[in-house]
């Protein structure tokens, strides 16, 4: 049974990874970023369980503001370019964060052992789960809880005037500028909540696998990141989930007993599922 | 209401405005008419905004707007619409509509607070007269990709009202409309004058701009060649010249 709940572990952390993207998206933004969020997360929050001693709870917290003034930061140059070179653009940020951690010390003397992030070997032992005790049904039940809150937050903004703005800006911005819309305020506000997201899916991750390192962060996630939107669709924030759930439970963990093949037939059946359905599996905007 | 003053635009070497002198009185329609390339949109998008001047001021109300961005500018009441139709096409029309309250007053009126205290229902009748205005009431849950031609048009004219605006500035709306088409945009447009709004319209179709506009300016390699009531200009040798070419 362990084994279906750190699954199901997984696809909540890569749900929120997506839903970090889709905010983003909404606004015709393509990033490559989100691995850097969700690093900046991962790491900050991480070390207030281990080198502070802080409770999970506010330490998810401050990691999800650490992502959201980083992404915020990165919202503002990226207002000044647009597609192939906004995807180049967030994917020098993203890799310039994982190489900052690749080169990041800080370690302290924890009762006889120095704990903390040491460069190319990572950041071991966030061990703030078995220490308190929580079972793996517990902890996942934990980080669905921050699924469900994340994916209510954005479908709440989805159905308000801020999301049918943030559509508006993704559709024309020439025409959402003619009508009034602060296009600064709809794009690095976009980007902030994402990193928020990303923050808090990066804490999460880092605490049930107990273990981070830089390699954790590259464009492999990034590109997950931004995958799930667009197969799962830009008509709401449910197509984001399915799309995480049929590419790390289905074609991940289904093709399993494939084994080498599943490589190949993975990426083929993308590319189906996006034939089939172009505009993502719950349709909407044809966009990407 | 507005004044332009030696408002220039150059796009490398090419001069699409060059030192233009425009004044909209309150509650003139002026038409702007030029052939093609003369420099009439891109007048519009340095009035609204979306392009930046070369040189030159352009004064809205006797305040300088020219450093202000495209959003201040519709905030302070300048709304236009497009030449070729850009609406949210993946967005309803009711939508459409709702983005686009911009004015200041919405904006003020957008607190938290004051939209739990029956905000929400002004909006609601806002959007339903414009919904109203543009004959689009039975459509306002379809996506605006979907509509017709003219039903486009229409919604754009409505989305451009959506924001209160003092100046309006229509950037060929008679484009691909048949005569009675034409005959209601005259008698919306005419409707508009009549509720205070002051209108730039920037048109192709003579029919149109004779029949609506107060004054007529005439645009060619973006310079003003002649500017007057509409007799005066139909009557005038350079502006004969220069639409239909050679020397008169």
């Amino acid at each position: 049974m362990d084994f279906y709940f750190g699954l199901a572990q997984l696809i909540g952390v890569h749900t929120l990874l997506g839903l970090s993207a889709y905010i983003v998206l909404l606004t015709g933004q393509v990033t490559l970023a989100q691995a850097g969020f969700f690093a900046v997360g991962a790491y900050v929050s991480a070390m207030l369980t281990v080198l502070a001693g802080w409770h999970l709870a506010p330490a998810l917290g401050i990691g999800a503001l650490a992502g959201a003034i980083t992404a915020c930061a990165v919202g503002f140059p990226a207002l000044r370019v647009k597609g192939l070179m906004l995807v180049i653009a967030t994917l020098a940020f993203g890799e310039g964060v994982r190489l900052f951690f690749f080169n990041f010390d800080y370690q302290v003397a924890k009762g006889g052992i120095k704990v903390g992030p040491l460069g190319g070997e990572g950041f071991r032992q966030i061990r703030f789960f078995p220490e308190h005790g929580w079972s793996t049904l517990e902890v996942m039940l934990f980080v669905w809880t921050c699924v469900v809150l994340a994916m209510a937050l954005l479908w709440w903004f989805d159905r308000s005037r801020y999301g049918a703005v943030l559509r508006a800006v993704g559709e024309d911005e020439i025409a959402a500028q003619a009508v009034g819309v602060n296009l600064t305020a709809a794009k690095v506000s976009a980007f902030t909540i994402g990193g928020a997201i990303a923050g808090v899916g990066g804490g999460l991750y880092a605490h049930y696998t107990t273990h981070i390192e830089h390699s954790s962060f590259n464009i492999l996630v990034a590109t997950f990141a931004i995958a799930y939107p667009i197969v799962g669709g830009l008509r709401s924030v449910f197509g984001t989930l399915l799309a995480v759930i049929f590419v790390q439970g289905v074609l991940i963990e289904g093709l399993r007993f494939l084994g080498d093949w599943r490589n190949l037939l993975f990426g083929a059946l993308i590319v189906l599922a996006m034939n089939v359905r172009p505009a993502g599996f719950l349709g909407g905007a044809r966009r990407a | 209401m507005l004044d332009l003053k030696g408002v220039s635009r150059t796009f490398g070497g090419v001069r699409a405005v060059d030192g233009l002198d425009l004044t909209v009185g309150d509650g003139e329609i002026v038409g702007l008419i030029g052939p093609n390339g003369s420099g009439k949109s891109t007048t519009v998008n340095l009035v609204t905004g979306l392009l930046p001047l070369s040189s030159g001021v352009v004064y809205f109300r006797g305040e300088d707007i020219s450093d202000l961005p495209t959003h201040k500018r519709l905030e302070a009441g300048i709304a236009r619409t497009f030449q070729n139709i850009r609406l949210f096409g993946q967005l309803t029309v009711w939508q459409n509509l709702w983005v686009a309250q911009n004015s200041a007053e919405d904006r003020a009126a957008r607190g938290f607070f004051s939209r739990w205290l029956g905000g929400q229902k002004a909006v609601r009748a806002e959007i339903a007269q414009l919904l109203e205005f543009g004959g689009l009431a039975d459509k306002q849950n379809e996506l605006a990709a979907n509509l017709a031609f003219g039903e486009q048009r229409r919604l754009e004219l409505a989305r451009a009202l959506a924001a209160k605006p003092k100046l309006l500035l229509l950037d060929e709306p008679a484009a691909g409309m048949n005569s009675e088409e034409i005959g209601q945009l005259r008698s919306r447009i005419l409707s508009l004058r009549e509720r205070g709004i002051t209108i730039l319209l920037i048109e192709h179709v003579m029919e149109l701009v004779m029949g609506v506009a107060d004054r007529i300016a005439v645009l060619n390699f973006g310079q003003k060649i002649a500017e007057g009531p509409p007799a005066e200009i139909q009557a005038d040798p350079l502006v004969r010249t220069a639409y239909l070419g050679g020397g008169a």
